[in-house]
């Protein structure tokens, strides 16, 4: 039985260092096993055998920092909610209201979201369409 | 005995029993994935395919281990080497049985039992979208990123229905030690329907359970929700540069993931290591049926071989498993024996849920996915957690 909080983490401690060891043991073995045979087309990026062109590291879509942003936001809260459940017994009705209200704010801003269209992948052309059609056909579907 | 000899000893045994899990759980998946399919899956590396993982690991191992000149060396090697760590780390919160006496020690079937239990898992399976985002991005691969960024999207965006889901049962057991989560869920209704958390009154969880699995389905990356190493459009996503042992890391941490998930959706919402129905109806027998109808079946199809190889490795693996059978009758080990059953029983059946789906289901289109999650599994899975709060404040 475990009688002090060093004893209730070594475990813990313990599966880490297991846990370390084993990809560690892992990498190192297929490093010191593998042969290596270097030249320059193993050493170029993989895309099916096309020469690459340009850098990895292109722009891509202000979608994903949106959605890492609006997850910091929900996430917050729901690491709020856990010690809530944990004394919801002794709160009863009155911790329910209180969460309710809470949840109801938090809610209303992901509903702005929603209607601003954070979450259309596939219609990122939406909040252009609120302000005039974008293309010739465009305004040719709308009439 | 010792508390630090004997948590050794137990850290040795779980870290084994899992390894071995997790080379087999692959055997397994491919066998079950080719019998869908109608084909045999690995047939000739031992008996059915038996040493199949064991093969693999020594071709992985002596396969080069390729570090292209293109990638941030730091990263690209820390990607794989943190997925695995991370994904090994979480076992160690999760109970699979009851208290049990070794050598005169009194000590529980479980690593530790921290009171914040849940928070721990939670925090684990966060930063390990790190392993994946930060493989993807230092491969300096489009394919690579492009597999990162939807995965880390992917990974989070789930995150939080799968957060909500597990807070459900917590208001019912009013704690978020996994240990005391099982307890608050022993017992039966009317002496026969067990209180787990799926069945439980006031506030019964199917929904949140269903919930938690389909959020579960995309923490792991497991189709449908394989996005991110999509090959038909990314070639192989997030590990396209990587080879060897750093490549077959990848699938080792998306399978400890897969185990560890089903132990917690096991431990939170089935009741852990109770029985689905009482003893008094005879729960005790059913491993010793269970093991004996496996065993029985497997000598008769040795002694009627449809492959003239099944008349030798059958038998064989039919007495194995009488033996078993056998074992689960002796009262002096039914006390850890038994629960440690119905808590790999549980898991095992879950497991089997996702290779049964990888193998029937198709891949979701990126923008479904987030639309799925985001407009119908969080709002569902907001009212489930106010349901159960209202339900359990009026009638709890």
């Amino acid at each position: 039985m475990p009688t002090s909080y060093a004893q209730l983490y070594f475990p813990v401690l313990l599966q880490v260092i297991v846990a370390m060891a084993v990809a560690g043991g892992m990498m190192g073995a297929s490093y010191v096993l593998g042969k290596r045979l270097r030249n320059p087309v193993k050493d170029s990026p993989y895309e099916c055998g096309m020469i690459p062109v340009g850098d990895a590291r292109e722009r891509f879509s202000v979608k994903f920092y949106l959605v890492a942003m609006i997850f910091i936001l929900f996430d917050v809260e729901i690491v709020f909610l856990y010690p809530w459940a944990v004394v919801y017994g002794d709160l009863k009705l009155f911790g329910f209201v209180e969460m309710l209200v809470f949840i109801g704010l938090v809610l209303c801003g992901f509903f702005y979201m929603w209607k601003k269209g954070v979450l259309d992948w596939s219609q990122w052309m939406e909040c252009r369409k609120e302000r005039e059609p974008a293309s010739r056909w465009e305004r040719k579907d709308a009439a | 005995m010792n508390f630090y000899l004997l948590t050794v000893l137990k850290t040795a045994v779980v870290a084994a029993a899992l390894l071995t899990t997790l080379a087999y759980l692959q055997w397994i998946e491919r066998k079950v994935i080719a019998h869908i399919q109608i084909r045999m899956g690995p047939y000739r590396v031992g008996p059915h395919g038996l040493l199949q993982p064991l093969a693999d690991v020594i071709k992985l191992l002596t396969k080069e281990d390729l570090i292209p000149a293109h990638v941030n060396k730091f990263f690209y090697m820390l990607a794989p080497f943190l997925a695995v760590s991370l994904a090994l780390i979480s076992i160690a919160v999760i109970p699979f049985g009851p208290e049990i006496e070794i050598g005169g020690t009194r000590t529980w079937m479980q690593l530790t039992d921290l009171n914040i239990g849940i928070l721990f898992l939670l925090a684990i399976s966060s930063v390990s979208v790190y392993g994946i985002a930060l493989g993807g991005w230092a491969s300096n691969n489009k394919y690579s990123l492009l597999g990162s960024l939807r995965s880390a999207a992917q990974m989070i965006s789930y995150e939080l229905p799968l957060g909500l889901a597990l807070a459900a049962p917590l208001l019912m057991a009013g704690t978020l030690s996994l240990r005391e989560i099982v307890y608050a869920q022993s017992g039966y209704w009317f002496g026969m329907i067990p209180k787990w958390a799926v069945f439980q009154m006031p506030a019964p969880q199917v929904i949140g359970f269903l919930i938690f699995l389909i959020a579960a389905f995309a923490e792991t990356n497991r189709l449908p929700f394989d996005l991110p190493e999509a090959e038909n459009e990314l070639v192989a996503g997030f590990h396209t540069e990587y080879s060897s042992m750093k490549f077959a890391s990848f699938f080792m941490a998306e399978y400890a993931n897969m185990v560890t998930i089903t132990a917690v959706a096991t431990t939170v919402f089935l009741g852990g290591w109770m029985a689905p129905f009482p003893a008094e109806y005879g729960s005790r027998l059913v491993p010793t049926a269970v093991l004996g109808l496996a065993g029985a079946l497997a000598l008769y199809h040795g002694f009627h071989p449809l492959r003239p190889r099944d008349r030798r490795t059958l038998p064989v693996v039919g007495v194995v498993f009488l033996v078993l059978a056998g074992v689960f009758l002796l009262p002096a080990v039914q006390s850890w024996l038994l629960p440690l059953f119905w808590f790999l029983a549980k898991t095992g059946a879950l497991l089997f849920l996702f290779i049964w789906v990888r193998g029937t289901l198709p891949r979701f289109r990126y923008d479904q996915l987030m639309r799925f999650g985001w407009k119908f599994l969080f709002p569902v899975a907001v009212v489930n957690l106010f349901a159960t709060a209202l339900l359990v404040a009026l009638f709890g």
